[in-house]
């Protein structure tokens, strides 16, 4: 037989050398996705250590007392649930139904290109701008005062353009030919959306919409001109406790309130806040997360 | 031993529990063009694709069994995959030219595989006119190497895969279905550009088409459920099939 033969595949020097360039920018990568977790992480466990001692059941369901040095979050809890609810139900339709329009049926036009664009810049907008909006609009040229309907207007019309441009690259990632086989056995475009294209799309809206429940949750400069109120006292343990027209307590403001503006508030509180906010936030995502689990374990492809 | 490119013995590949190599084992002859024929899911893709293992990106493939290459056991740990791509090329059912210029396709095989400093212009310029001269592509597209090479036609496109590969100085080219996206005009195309390629270099070619195997193929390898049925020339296997599964698909009875 032939005496064993060099292997012609062993690596050579470059490659070696290319090997080597591989790992380095491996560990790079890997490096970076550490530096973006760890100081989440931190951040988190620092909060709940410092929150533990405050946090009970009583702490969610009791009004702030003695001027916020003492008591629960009652009213800007379920503030904040007024607030992202109604901005939802107001956003969440309106900006999906548009984004199908956009994407659905508009024509590809000069004027439904500056449309995008308006949306893609609207997004881009600073809060305190549409709170200035909601000021003068809602507050004072609607006559709604400054209210819970007010503030969440506001909140609806700064989340509305990123629920459109998240919508709408939802539906564009159906394919095309999902749609042209649609119409080719007869179908109308609002069939088509209803039976094919909505029901492929909906875990990718679903996604821009939570993404926005957090933002909702979070911002406090739209809700500080239009409807927040540093201190409201309601019925405690009643859902219904506010009303469209009253003011509400807010958990974004009332974390600003209780570490900037009282002097002396005990030290755990602010925490306390501040992970209570979270957890809601997180609650709400875990909910959207679940049903788009449940949906997207139904689509087909 | 020489003339052949490709050995394997006992070949078993499965991905995760499903089995879709069985005992495969089959000797490929150098400078030849050889057929893998067999209806779908047969594992003749598979197989190809075990040759420089691009199998392996999934992390749930187990193979066994010895694969070699140009004498070489290609499972052996001392196998570095960067070179032995640049041994053995592929080229795809979908044209799938890079989005840069017909000249940096060409190119861009040389270099990935050499430092910037060893590459001079005029070396760079002569590789793009010398594979591009092999798939005859140079007389149409001299006049454009700094056009897109994506706004080619489809035929053209597939040719400039190839030429991609022929910098690198590659003894195997795998072809997976190359045809199955053009007409026939197209077909016609890449097959005149196989048979003036064979010789120079060993292809081993999946297809669909029983017509294209018996057109280009010097030798045919019959597939059926992950095993090797029959391997002849393609002459013989077309005329005298010995195995009568082998009769049945040929003839179109099923498949």
């Amino acid at each position: 037989m032939n005496a064993p033969t060099p292997n012609i595949f062993a690596a050579t020097p470059l490659a070696r050398k290319k090997q080597r360039r591989e790992q380095l920018a491996r560990a790079v990568f890997f490096t970076m996705a550490l530096l973006l977790v760890v100081p989440l992480v931190l951040i988190v466990t620092y909060l709940v250590v410092q929150a533990w001692p405050v946090l009970s059941w009583e702490f969610l369901t009791t009004n702030p007392k003695r001027g916020m040095r003492a008591g629960g979050i009652w009213s800007a809890l379920l503030g904040t649930f007024y607030l992202v609810g109604f901005s939802l139900l107001v956003a969440a339709p309106i900006g999906i139904l548009a984004a199908v329009y956009l994407n659905e049926y508009a024509k590809d036009n000069w004027f439904t290109r500056i449309v995008n664009l308006a949306v893609i810049n609207l997004a881009a907008v600073p809060s305190i701008v549409h709170a200035l909006f909601g000021l003068g609009a809602f507050v004072i040229f609607f006559g709604l005062g400054k209210s819970i309907l007010a503030a969440s207007l506001t909140l609806a019309i700064m989340t509305m353009p990123v629920i459109i441009a998240s919508t709408k690259e939802a539906l564009a990632a159906v394919p095309q030919s999902f749609r042209e086989a649609c119409w080719n056995v007869g179908a109308t475009r609002w069939q088509t959306i209803r039976h094919v294209v909505l029901p492929n799309s909906i875990s990718g809206i679903l996604t821009g919409v939570i993404l926005q429940v957090s933002r909702a949750a979070g911002e406090t400069a739209p809700i500080m001109f239009t409807g927040a109120v540093f201190f409201k006292a309601i019925e405690e343990g009643n859902l219904f406790a506010y009303g469209l027209r009253d003011q509400c307590m807010a958990l974004s403001m009332h974390l600003f309130t209780i570490s900037t503006q009282v002097p002396d508030v005990p030290h755990g509180l602010p925490f306390a806040t501040a992970v209570v906010l979270l957890g809601t936030v997180l609650f709400i995502n875990a909910l959207a997360i679940i049903l788009r689990v449940w949906l997207r374990s139904r689509k087909k492809w | 031993m020489n003339h052949f490119s490709i050995t394997t013995r006992d070949l078993n590949l499965w991905y995760a529990k499903f089995q879709a190599l069985k005992n495969v084992t089959v000797n490929i002859p150098q400078g030849k063009i050889t057929g893998l024929i067999g209806p779908s899911g047969c594992g003749k893709t598979t197989l190809l694709r075990c040759f420089n293992r691009i199998n392996e990106r999934f992390g749930y493939v187990t193979t066994t069994g010895e694969i070699t290459v140009l004498g070489q056991n290609i499972l052996a740990p001392d196998v570095s995959l960067i070179e032995l791509r640049k041994h053995v090329g592929m080229v795809f059912q979908r044209p799938n030219p890079l989005p840069i210029s017909i000249y940096e396709n060409v190119v861009f095989g040389l270099r990935i595989h050499s430092e910037r400093r060893d590459l001079r212009k005029s070396e760079l310029d002569d590789a793009v006119e010398k594979a591009l001269r092999e798939v005859l592509l140079w007389d149409d597209l001299k006049d454009r190497l700094q056009h897109r090479a994506t706004g080619l036609q489809l035929e053209q496109q597939q040719k400039l895969c190839i030429a991609r590969l022929l910098p690198l100085k590659p003894q195997i080219i795998l072809m997976d279905e190359p045809c199955s996206a053009l007409d026939t005009a197209g077909t016609l195309g890449i097959e005149e550009l196989m048979r003036a390629l064979a010789g120079h270099y060993t292809i081993v070619i999946v297809t669909h088409n029983m017509g294209q195997a018996r057109r280009v193929s010097d030798e045919c390898v019959f597939m059926l459920m992950g095993e090797v049925v029959e391997h002849a020339k393609t002459t013989d296997l077309f005329l005298t099939p010995k195995d009568p599964r082998t009769a049945d698909y040929i003839e179109g009875r099923y498949g």
